[in-house]
């Protein structure tokens, strides 16, 4: 009887250890049937989203790559604007890609070789100066990328004249040239790599990878999705510049401080990359999908709870409508008011609570991994 | 009564059931240890932060820069000397000295469990846990058949109060009547295989499990007493700690409460266990010989039961101190901790600390990962003693740069069991002003709901 019954216990317990540890694996993630299809989540981030907007990022930078060469076979005012131009349109792009710190773009440190502001122009010159750089290199992640352009093209000098010169009569114009040309062709060669990647093996692997771990791919696309918003959206675009992180307002730190007038345009692209990726709307013809916002509202279903994509939604127009208000240059804007900047921020950081504290507990998702034992 | 109490402190048993436990308890916690630090954990949670959450009035046990290993160490190794029953007494009390200091370290870190561990091995410090099958008994050529039958009855006690006082805890219209955290908790482990796609996201099996969790704490202690019932008692503390184990991440617990469990069984089970475990060791030709059977002596049993008595009082009395503060507990988390309130709330929050000159009227944000780790964030943002610590050492490294004057606020926001976020901390009082207490924190906001229940 006894042994009966302890070999029975042994069964039991050797079954659950099964269970227990085979759900640690990977590979459980297409049976799921509990009414929200995940995988139908994620392609549709993958297809009608990352991967268009990558599309759209190369073909914006192979554009800047042409203007560029362009530009240093003949330096004159209306190819420095034509070049100009194409940075303008991919800056514009970059805004919708900064989210995604996935795959190879986590590996090769992508975000941090394209839009790390603001740029250190004693490094870019001791580069130019040089000319014995590694643009890979963790020291130049602030010497490179949008912001560098951003200053190769606007911030040399006080006119376009005096900016022209560099790349034409003075004496190390040829430096000038080639590091311009390098930062370029850099950024189109990274994205491209990205591009090629989820066009080939990754996206079958994001897609699939369904599990709600540490590195599945909702988790990891989750994750990013709020860091950015809170990192990348409200701090840099407007809390460090409108000096909520420091004793007083840092007007320079704004993005594209150099082009002066551009900064709102891309906190105004950036909120729309927002809102598109939240309700799961395609890059390119805006038809929405399933994304953040019905997951929600499924789990809301069974929960019972608040209609939190709706709120999440209105934070987010609420944030729009703000930024619509501001200077076309954040510079200006901090300086002249740098309260209607803070107020942006106090407007951009209820969305953080709602992101980070309820979206977060309706989906069960870690913000952290720290993989501590429970109680 | 007294006479009762009398005859029963001189009742004998086998003393069979305390050494398996000592030998099961030693091991479990050699192999927490070893597995602690191959995770990488002593660096991650005590070496790698710059600041520590104290204990109130134990803020000087902290972390101590590579010697923390050592602590590990002592732990580890007393806790497999324990196991042997070599220098039983000692070892013991160095594994519950070591032990508990690590825990104290920190109380990110706190769990349940870590504390119920710290409780158990100060009660063995009084138990003759070495009576029979130790090595001890080797050394000093005798050992006890016998020991009474109340030391063996503390650790069933023990055991009895973390289930049942669990159980009590999930009497609330939350666990009960909202199926909360659970229904949060489980649709998110729809990736398990079997019951992943088809049961997680099941309302009626959130109120299932929720039920059956909390008659399950109320009820084991009671099914592991009585014989009739032990062997079924048993089979559902493998099931449900195994079940928990492969829903939540919990660590070594599951196993500890299941070998934990075993003292619940007659003197004759654990005979068997020794009797195997012999055999065992006999194929390595180890095997004693020489070791005289003695009459356990009953010196120095009163101030021992007197400890005991108290002991166990405090932890009857303990887990009720909550009413001593306003409600609601599960918000304020005054009397929370030390309790045996185990996986009742999904809470998650997000403070945002200002820094404030208030004669230049300027300020600024605090960026939290600065200073702490992402546990140590988590655990802080939803925890007011947490989040005055932290601004206290947030003022004490700011008034170091030479900020100065200058005053702590913080922006706060909490959701509880699947509530919407609602501002958690005064947003217009200045932490720097308030001071760790016993004493009910006034500066923490009002919950806008009702949770009924203990």
């Amino acid at each position: 009887m006894m042994k009966k019954i302890i070999l029975g216990l042994f069964t039991l317990a050797s079954v659950m250890m099964i269970v227990a540890c085979s759900s640690d694996d990977n590979d459980s993630g297409n049976s799921v049937n509990d009414g929200f299809d995940r995988s139908a989540m994620l392609s549709n981030w993958a297809n009608n989203i990352i991967i268009p907007v990558y599309e759209d990022l190369d073909t914006k930078l192979e554009a800047m790559v042409a203007q560029k060469n362009i530009f240093i076979a003949e330096p004159n005012t209306s190819n420095l604007e034509n070049m100009r131009t194409s940075w303008k349109e991919a800056y514009k792009v970059w805004q919708h890609a900064e989210m995604f710190n996935v795959g190879i773009a986590e590996n090769t440190n992508y975000i941090f070789q394209m839009n790390v502001y603001p740029t250190n122009t004693v490094d870019i010159q001791q580069n130019i100066d040089n000319q014995n750089y590694d643009l890979a290199s963790v020291n130049n992640n602030d010497a490179v990328g949008f912001p560098a352009l951003d200053y190769m093209l606007y911030g040399l000098g006080d006119s376009d004249v005096e900016i022209l010169e560099f790349y034409s009569t003075s004496a190390d114009s040829n430096n000038y040239k080639t590091y311009l040309s390098d930062l370029t062709d850099r950024m189109e060669s990274l994205t491209q790599a990205i591009l090629d990647d989820w066009k080939n093996a990754y996206r079958d692997s994001f897609v699939n990878n369904t599990d709600n771990s540490a590195t599945g791919s909702i988790n990891l696309v989750v994750n990013d999705f709020i860091f950015y918003y809170e990192k990348g959206f409200r701090a840099n675009k407007f809390g460090i510049p409108a000096g909520n992180f420091s004793p007083n307002p840092l007007p320079d730190r704004v993005e594209a401080f150099y082009a002066g007038d551009f900064s709102k345009t891309l906190a105004l692209e950036a909120v729309d990359a927002i809102k598109n990726f939240f309700n799961g709307r395609a890059y390119v013809g805006g038809n929405e999908g399933r994304s953040l916002d019905d997951y929600l509202d499924f789990l809301n279903t069974i929960k019972d709870g608040e209609d939190l994509s709706t709120l999440i939604n209105n934070q987010f127009v609420a944030a729009e409508n703000k930024i619509n208000t501001l200077n076309d240059s954040f510079a200006e804007q901090v300086e002249n008011n740098s309260v209607a900047m803070t107020e942006t921020f106090d407007i951009i950081q209820l969305g953080v609570v709602f992101l980070k504290v309820d979206m977060l507990q309706a989906l069960d998702i870690s913000v952290d991994y720290v993989d501590a034992d429970g109680d | 009564m007294l006479n009762h109490f009398k005859s029963y402190l001189h009742k004998q048993v086998s003393a069979a059931p305390l050494a398996v436990f000592r030998i099961g308890f030693g091991l479990m916690m050699f192999i927490s240890i070893i597995r602690f630090w191959s995770y990488g954990w002593i660096e991650k949670l005590y070496l790698n932060p710059k600041f520590h959450f104290s204990y109130y009035g134990f803020e000087w046990v902290k972390p101590l820069g590579d010697w923390t290993y050592l602590i590990f160490i002592i732990c580890g190794i007393s806790a497999l000397f324990v196991a042997l029953g070599l220098k039983y007494r000692l070892s013991i009390v160095l594994f519950f000295l070591s032990f508990t200091y690590i825990e104290f370290m920190d109380k990110t870190t706190y769990l349940n469990h870590y504390y119920f561990i710290s409780l158990v091995s100060f009660l063995m410090i009084f138990l003759p846990a070495n009576a029979f099958y130790s090595i001890d008994n080797i050394i000093r050529k005798k050992q006890y058949a016998l020991i009474p039958k109340w030391t063996i009855d503390t650790i069933k006690l023990m055991l009895a109060i973390v289930y049942f006082y669990a159980g009590l805890a999930k009497l609330n219209s939350d666990w009960l009547f909202k199926a909360m955290p659970l229904k949060i908790w489980l649709p998110s482990k729809y990736d398990l295989p079997l019951i992943g796609g088809n049961l997680m996201h099941q309302e009626w099996f959130h109120y299932v499990m929720s039920w059956s969790g909390m008659l399950y704490d109320l009820m084991i202690p009671f099914l592991l007493l009585y014989k009739r019932t032990r062997i079924f008692a048993f089979i559902l503390v493998v099931f449900f700690h195994i079940f928990t184990r492969v829903l939540f991440p919990i660590g070594m617990f599951p196993y500890i409460m299941i070998i934990g469990s075993l003292i619940f069984f007659d003197a004759e089970v654990h005979h068997k266990i020794i009797n195997f475990i012999k055999k065992m060791l006999q194929l390595f030709n180890i095997e004693p010989k020489g070791v005289k059977t003695e009459a356990y002596l009953k010196s120095r049993q009163k101030p021992v039961i007197l400890v005991l008595v108290i002991f166990f009082v405090i932890q009857i009395i303990l887990p009720f101190r909550y009413v001593l503060y306003p409600s609601e507990l599960f918000w304020r988390e005054e009397g929370y901790r030390f309790s045996w309130r185990v996986m009742l709330m999904e809470k998650r929050g997000y403070a945002n600390f200002k820094v404030v000159n208030p004669e230049k009227e300027t300020y600024f944000y605090v960026d939290n990962s600065d200073f702490l780790s992402s546990f140590q964030e988590k655990q802080m943002s939803t925890q007011p003693d947490f989040i005055l610590e932290y601004a206290h050492y947030l003022g004490d490294h700011f008034k170091s740069q030479g900020h100065q004057p200058i005053e702590i606020y913080v922006e706060s926001y909490v959701a509880l069991n699947g509530r919407r976020s609602q501002p958690y901390i005064d947003p217009g009082v200045d932490l720097l002003k308030q001071y760790e207490s016993f004493k009910s924190k006034t500066w923490i906001l009002p919950f806008k709901d009702d949770i009924k229940g203990l």
